[in-house]
């Protein structure tokens, strides 16, 4: 198994705020990695940097071997990389079918291809993903009438139908129903294990990052403080320090 | 075609003056707008019908026989008023609303407002003369009238007088709370309904004041506001919300920029020039934020 | 197709064909709605599907007036004698020649103004929300304005249109003419915006609507859409002022061809009074607005756009969501989208 993502020696800074000071890691394909830290410890800056969102201010990002940091946006998420977002963004005027058509990835995405049809096949497709997330019965309603647990499954029903290699998901339990966490937790492993998309996750409740990851990596102020597997996490007094706030 | 050519230094200076003094002026409405944008997230198209209704309160002043010069004072307290109603008729059920919704109905307001003001006042183009004279500048070639030193001079006191008025008065720190955090301010007790109603007044108050130094110093007409409207907008994009040294800076650059694309195009071409200066500033502001991958705001 | 359906299009087909029989008097006024319908349609490509409020599409209008009317004329005789002469028609085109000159007209004159978005699509389409608007608001001014300094055009002055050919029928065939052609341009406009919206590409507009950002984060080029969406716009529109021209036979830069305080705010107006981001919104909207204007304008006399004013705040403010909205607020099982409430309330499950 090759490498899939690599982040070498990245910097962000936002004015005075170092947001990412040389953050490198690397992701291998096909495995679960979770990305862990106290809030504001630059996880989400850090996606960002990833999926072009922002330039980044040094530093190289490599998908599948490919320098990807000078990319565009959607030029970046059309190579197979996609990510979900911390607070939920949907198309909130669709419905939950319209937003997962939406965001098939279209068979030839050409300029003499604008006005493609729909193919049926899609909205079969849609529903099969829908029931995945345990959001069918709600395929009709419009998505920003669904709740923020729900408009979270929703993005992440939508990121599959796009049949990304890699997936970097931003908190996906925030905000969720607790009595779903363990089925989030099966669906996630499902997705690794038999659409085989490689996931990194940021996640802040360790249970579940510990029963999916098979590595993790901790930023502390923007930079890397530890790595290793869950277990080797879970006792670093560096990362028990960052998030009990010890300097 | 000679003398045109050794006149050009003199005419360059002469545009320059011209400019600057024109500029200040421009700042002056473009202060209204940054405060009440600032405050309401409004952007009030019927900013220039302000101007303009401003000075047809000196103008008529004028044909009553009263010294046009006085109408910036009559002017304010009027167009305080009218902005007050203004804002409880109509904008305070826009204020929280979308963007858009707020410049079509100020675009309402405009549009209305254009044919009121024909009705009353007519479509003639009119003047109030002050009969200040002129001043004389580098052996008689360049001139300058002093209503125009007059405007540029009253739109300065007016600026400062507001910046002052907005750091020490009750009202001004209410405002400025509120453009900072409405959510805020409400909870600590400010009438922001209030706020939103003096704001949208002063804001028209100093478009009287603009409208009358307009009136004495250039024309009027019922239908010249959108410009006026437009190089506020251009004004504050540049120079961002409230900060008036910006915002003087480039006023005075839009009145050169103005004077001299009369100059070297035409004055036909120039009101033409001002909408064209307003897409490029936008597009190269566009461009500029895309390599950081951002956009406006 | 639906019975319903077939039955409200069967209607709209037998009305268009039908209208200058039964309606001889307002065969003008029936020529200019189908024209105010293609303003509404293209406008909320933008405005209503897109999220892009645009003020200044009536700069693609403009152009295809004035692009139409060059080429009618230039193609045979000197423009710039022919709008130097003013009113007055100093060359006369026969029955060929016109017709010729006007079909050129009229295919360039949806070209070109399409031409034109492309090319300042990018530039343009990269301003976000309020920045869009006035920006375009400054667009279309500045054209009806250099549009006036321009001699070769005529200037302020305006310049006059091919007045239709002696010796084939008069008045009568001309405006018959002209009211089938806009009748025509309406038709292929409608139907190929509903095609349009049933395409992957209406359901990206929309995505753009609701949060480009998203999109743009789920691999789509937004700026590829948004620049066609607006070269259609721009084709349809053009043809339309084409049009437009050729029916009032005289061309002025800022009160009929880049006539942002009426055609370019009527066009809004009515996609919003009809419900904006709707297939429908906009025809009817432009039907109601049109009748409004056309009944009530005589009787505002002078007052016309005090009423304009007053009309666009009363709709922006009480009504922002338009017809459709209220209709689909009112008749949901008609008109809007039915929801169980079963399913609203439904609790996820994950087992
Ligand atoms: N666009 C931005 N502009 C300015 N500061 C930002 C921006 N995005 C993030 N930051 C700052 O960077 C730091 C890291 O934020 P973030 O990456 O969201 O943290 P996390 O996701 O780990 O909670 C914070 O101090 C935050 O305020
Ligand atoms: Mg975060």
């Amino acid at each position: 198994m090759g490498i899939i993502l690599e982040v070498d020696q990245v910097y962000k800074h936002f004015g005075g705020v170092k947001a990412n000071e040389n953050v490198s890691l690397t992701v291998e394909e096909g495995s679960i990695v979770g990305l862990i830290g106290p809030n504001g410890s630059g996880k989400t800056t850090l996606f960002n940097s990833i999926v072009g969102t922002h330039p980044i201010d040094q530093g190289s990002i490599y998908f599948e071997g490919r320098e990807i940091s000078a990319l565009p946006v959607p030029a970046i998420a059309k190579l197979g990389l996609l990510r979900t977002f911390q607070q939920t963004r949907i198309y909130e005027k669709l419905n939950c079918i319209q937003n997962m058509l939406v965001s098939s990835k279209p068979e030839n995405d050409t300029v003499y291809n604008v006005f493609a049809k729909i193919p049926e096949e899609l909205t079969e497709k849609s529903e099969n993903l829908l029931k995945f997330v345990g959001l069918y019965q709600k395929r009709n309603l419009r998505a920003g009438d669904l709740s923020f647990g729900q408009q979270k499954l929703l993005e992440l029903a939508m990121a599959l139908m796009n049949e990304p290699k890699m997936l970097l998901l931003d908190e996906p339990t925030a905000g969720i129903n607790p009595t779903l966490i363990n089925g989030i937790i099966d669906r996630l492993i499902k997705v690794n294990k038999e659409f085989g998309i490689t996931l990194l996750v940021i996640e802040h409740n360790m249970r579940v990052i510990m029963s999916l990851a098979q590595k993790m990596f901790c930023l502390a102020h923007g930079q890397l403080l530890a790595e290793g597997t869950p277990e080797e996490i879970k006792n670093d007094h560096r990362v028990i320090d960052a998030y009990l706030g010890v300097q | 075609m000679d003398f045109l050519i050794f006149k050009a230094p003199i005419l360059m200076v002469q545009a320059s003056m011209d400019g600057i003094l024109l500029g200040l002026l421009f700042a002056l409405i473009a202060y209204g707008m940054a405060l009440q944008w600032g405050v309401m997230n409004i952007i009030n198209i019927a900013q220039g019908e302000l101007v303009i209704m401003g000075g047809y309160i000196a103008y008529f002043m004028y044909t009553a026989g009263i010294h046009p010069a006085f109408g910036i004072i009559v002017s304010p307290i009027i167009m305080y008023f009218v902005g007050w109603f203004l804002y409880k008729s109509i904008i305070n059920r826009v204020v929280e609303r979308d963007l858009f919704i707020s410049i079509l109905a100020t675009f309402g307001i405009s549009i209305l407002t254009q044919q009121l003001m024909n009705f009353v006042f007519g479509a003639d183009v009119v003047v109030a003369q002050s009969n200040f004279g002129t001043t004389l500048l580098f052996d008689d070639s360049v001139t300058l009238p002093n209503a125009k030193i007059f405007s540029a001079l009253v739109s300065i006191v007016f600026a400062v007088a507001l910046v002052l008025y907005m750091k020490k008065s009750r009202l001004g720190r209410a405002i400025r709370a509120t453009s900072q955090n409405p959510r805020a301010a409400k909870i600590l007790g400010v009438d922001t309904e209030k706020v939103y109603a003096a704001t949208f007044g002063i804001n028209a108050a100093l478009c009287g004041v603009a409208g009358s130094l307009i009136a004495i110093t250039f024309t009027l007409h019922p239908y010249v506001g959108l410009p006026y409207t437009v190089r506020s907008f251009m004004i504050v994009i540049i120079a961002g919300l409230g900060n008036l040294p910006a915002v003087a800076l480039s006023g005075v650059g839009l009145g050169v920029f103005e004077e001299f694309a009369d100059y070297i195009l035409g004055t036909e071409f120039r009101i033409a020039a001002v909408f064209l200066l307003l897409v490029v500033i936008l597009v190269y502001r566009r461009f500029k934020l895309s390599k950081k991958r951002e956009y406006l705001k | 197709m639906s019975k319903n359906n077939i039955i409200i299009y069967g209607l709209i087909l037998v009305f268009g064909i039908g209208a200058p029989f039964l309606f001889p008097a307002y065969k003008l006024q029936i020529s200019i709605l189908w024209i105010l319908t293609i303003l509404a349609l293209t406008w909320d490509i933008q405005g209503g599907q897109m999220g892009y409020n645009s003020f200044g599409n009536i700069l693609f209008f403009g152009i295809g007036m004035y692009v139409c009317s060059s080429v009618q004329i230039g193609m045979f005789f000197p423009l710039s004698e022919w709008t130097a002469s003013g009113g007055e028609k100093t060359f006369l085109h026969t029955t060929s020649q016109y017709f010729e000159g006007f079909t050129y007209g009229l295919i360039l004159a949806g070209i070109i103004p399409a031409i034109v978005a492309a090319l300042i699509g990018y530039g343009i389409l990269g301003l976000r929300g309020h920045y869009f608007a006035i920006c375009t608001l400054g667009i279309g001014i500045a054209a009806g304005e250099i549009a006036g300094g321009i001699e070769l055009i005529g200037a302020g002055q305006g310049m006059t249109v091919p007045p239709w050919p002696k010796g084939i029928g008069g008045t009568e065939l001309r405006s018959q003419f002209f009211y089938y052609l806009c009748f025509l341009t309406v038709s292929i406009t409608f139907l190929v915006i509903k095609w349009i919206y049933q395409t992957r590409f209406g359901l990206v507009l929309n995505a753009i609507r609701d949060n480009e950002d998203k999109a743009e984060a789920m691999g789509i080029h937004t700026m590829r859409y948004k620049i066609i969406g607006w070269v259609v716009s721009a084709f349809f529109l053009g043809i339309a002022g084409g049009l437009m021209g050729n029916m009032i036979g005289y061309i002025e830069p800022t009160e009929i061809a880049f006539a942002g305080s009426t055609y370019g705010v009527f066009m809004v107006l009515m996609a919003i009074l009809g419900g904006k981001g709707t297939l429908w919104g906009p025809v009817i909207g432009a039907a109601v607005f049109h009748i409004f204007k056309e009944g009530f304008w005589t009787f505002f006399l002078g007052w016309q756009y005090v009423a304009l004013g007053a009309l666009i705040i009363v709709i922006v403010i009480f009504f922002p969501e338009g017809i459709m909205g209220w209709l689909r607020e009112k008749y949901p099982h008609r008109f809007g989208e039915v929801v169980d409430e079963a399913d609203r309330t439904a609790q996820v499950e994950l087992t």
